[in-house]
């Protein structure tokens, strides 16, 4: 609650500019320039293969940019040293998008590392927010399962509950409702805008799936794979109504403008 | 019985080349080439295009489409026009479909022979970046060890603990059975040579000090490279491959200490041991032989065995035994770190993670041989 007092929305939590990024020399996106700001839900998207998992580990600090910055407040993320990135990185959770638990524990061993490694907690209080942390992501009763033991959606929502764990400023979720039913995949919305709103997280989402990004992003990029960099930027509804980008059109109406003009046609 | 599928050829008019499809066009029946139609436009110039008429086509699948694209690719790269009669609606629509997103020719990756001076050059520095690789990452675990005795590493004891047991009771029956046989093979050995000078009794000090020395070591290493090297790249590639490993690192945990660490100490602890046993199970295994066959007495051959060994043979098997553990470990962990992002590259990890650990110990027990023999231990 403070932490939202304090830093109202509007203040730039991340700043990316002129970022391109590439494997070896294969481009995949170039001279990406956007902000996200505290307490944004912040959707990127574009189709499968544009580069959304890329520009995350570029956020992460998991893969290097070959060009441009990104900045967490004032701090240029990867021109301080490895420490310093990992001091900040403390402060993010991130949902990857097979879940990546670690497959030689438990759930609740899943959930409990990151306090374990952090905290001064007691076994006690950590099993409580353990299974505090998974009831909220609709797997209470599971703490001793294995990973192997669980449906793909079920692991993926694990893996929500472990990027909680430490109530981080900002969360990285990457293609979260891929893999859940309807109903799933609409608590899970309820549940990023619930953090948001009661913690004052900042939430970044790779997602394609429109009901959500509709439903919750107040901000959004979108990366196109033909050109390589973000054609559409904005919250959801006023970019839809708003851009000239034939392709954003497409992709926020599952391509319903696209084939009436050709039927007209 | 279906139809026969086939191609026949009519001149439309003399630039209008007709081909008629007819029959069942499925995978797995005889079907005619597009080659065909090839020939025709290139025995006649003239035909600057094609009318491809469906009427008589009674079944089709996707083999029919991959017909009609070969061909209309053809035909773009001649410039001549193609033009489709009574297909099946189907057939247009998926065609249409599969024309529809353009094809990313950037990333088409370029799998172009390269000239062999590139690819000496390539390897040359491939080669470079790899001992780099290689030396950071021994580099880096001195460090994480260092840490260690500090008692800053952070990692789980179970994970520990289960490692222990992973390397070392469970690899007791591999190393009995070979240790047994390596001991009578030695034996055998011996037995044969020995014999002729009337002095079988001396078998019992052959087989202690190879075994002490050398074999008690080099076996168990190599068994544990086979066994415990390729588990772990296996392990830690899989855990590449589940983004486990960056989920560790965005976690600021380094898989150095909670990864590495715990695997180097379990065979830094359990390797001398196993070696001590080899050696014991070795020993056995030559007494089978000399009691067996050389009518020594079982009292004789240990009373024997007792005489020849003395502490220095042993401590040097373990030590080496301690080297190879840490190659064991480190080309395991190595490898299955630089793992790639897919279950072909996490069995390379591993085949390349056994040939590392054994090269490494051989040569190093090379080394230590030299060592031995200049310092005359
Ligand atoms: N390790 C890699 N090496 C080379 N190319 C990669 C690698 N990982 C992904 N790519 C390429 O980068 C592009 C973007 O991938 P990714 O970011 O995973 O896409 P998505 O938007 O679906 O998450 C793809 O074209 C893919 O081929
Ligand atoms: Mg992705």
């Amino acid at each position: 609650m403070n932490r939202q007092d304090e830093k109202t929305s509007n203040t730039p939590h991340i700043i990316v500019s002129d970022l391109t990024m590439a494997y070896g020399d294969f481009v995949i996106q170039r001279d990406l320039n956007f902000t996200i700001n505290r307490n944004d839900v912040f959707i990127v998207m574009g189709g499968s293969g544009c580069g959304k998992t890329t520009l995350l580990r570029h956020l992460i600090g998991l893969k290097r940019p070959v060009k441009g910055k990104v900045f967490y407040e004032d701090i240029s993320f990867w021109e301080v040293d490895s420490g310093e990135r990992s001091r900040i990185m403390r402060k993010s959770g991130i949902l990857y998008q097979g879940g990546a638990l670690w497959s030689s524990m438990t759930l609740a061993e899943n959930v409990a590392l990151p306090l374990d490694e952090y905290t001064d907690l007691s076994r006690g209080d950590i099993k409580e927010i353990v299974s505090l942390k998974l009831a909220m992501v609709g797997l209470a009763g599971y703490e001793e399962f294995y990973p192997a033991e669980l449906s793909g959606g079920m692991q993926k929502r694990a893996g929500l509950a472990r990027a909680m764990a430490l109530d981080p400023e900002i969360l990285f979720f990457d293609e979260p409702s891929a893999g859940l039913d309807p109903i799933s995949a609409k608590r899970l919305d309820d549940l990023i805008l619930e953090l948001r709103d009661s913690l004052g997280t900042t939430v970044v989402v790779v997602t394609h799936e429109l009901p959500s990004i509709f439903a919750i992003g107040n901000n959004s990029i979108f990366l196109d794979t033909e050109t390589r960099t973000i054609i559409g930027q904005g919250e959801p509804h006023m970019l839809l109504a708003q851009t000239d980008a034939l392709r954003v059109k497409e992709f926020l109406t599952r391509g319903e403008t696209a084939s009436a003009g050709s039927r007209a046609g | 019985m279906q139809a026969q599928s086939k191609i026949d050829f009519s001149h439309f008019s003399a630039d209008t080349l007709q081909v008629v499809i007819s029959g069942t066009w499925k995978i797995g029946g005889k079907l005619p080439a597009p080659g065909e139609v090839f020939r025709r436009l290139t025995s006649d110039p003239r035909i600057k295009n094609i009318i491809i008429n469906g009427s008589g086509l009674q079944g089709w699948d996707t083999t029919f489409l991959t017909f009609i694209s070969t061909i209309n690719k053809e035909c773009q790269s001649r410039n001549i026009g193609l033009e489709m009669r009574e297909l099946p609606r189907g057939v247009e629509r998926l065609l249409h479909l599969a024309s529809a997103a353009s094809e990313q020719t950037e990333a088409r990756q370029q799998r172009v022979r390269k000239p062999f001076l590139y690819m000496v050059g390539d390897s040359a520095v491939h080669f470079g970046t790899s001992t780099v690789e290689m030396l950071s990452f021994i580099g880096g675990v001195a460090l994480t060890f260092l840490k260690f005795l500090q008692g800053k590493a952070s990692f789980r004891r179970i994970d520990l603990l289960l490692l222990i047991e992973e390397c070392g009771a469970q690899s007791l029956p591999i190393i009995t059975l070979i240790s047994v046989l390596v001991g009578l093979i030695l034996a055998f050995v011996g037995a044969v040579q020995l014999k002729l000078f009337g002095a079988q009794i001396y078998v019992a000090n052959l087989v202690a000090i190879a075994m002490a020395r050398e074999m008690g070591a080099l076996m168990t290493g190599i068994i544990m490279a086979g066994r415990t090297g390729a588990a772990f790249a296996a392990q830690l590639g899989t855990m590449q491959v589940n983004e486990e490993i960056d989920a560790l690192t965005t976690l600021g945990i380094s898989p150095m200490e909670f990864l590495v660490l715990p695997r180097l100490l379990a065979l830094v602890l359990m390797v001398p041991l196993l070696c001590l046993y080899a050696d014991f199970l070795g020993i056995l295994g030559g007494a089978i032989v000399g009691v067996g066959m050389l009518d020594i007495t079982l009292v004789q051959y240990l009373a024997q065995t007792q005489e020849s060994l003395d502490l220095t043979n042993i401590s040097l098997g373990i030590f080496k035994g301690t080297i190879f553990a840490i190659i064991v470990a480190m080309s395991g962990c190595m490898r299955g770190l630089q793992s790639g992002r897919s279950a072909s590259a996490v069995g390379e990890a591993a085949t390349s993670a056994v040939v590392t650990a054994i090269v490494g110990i051989i040569v190093t027990d090379g080394i230590v041989a030299v060592l031995c023999d200049v310092l005359q231990i």
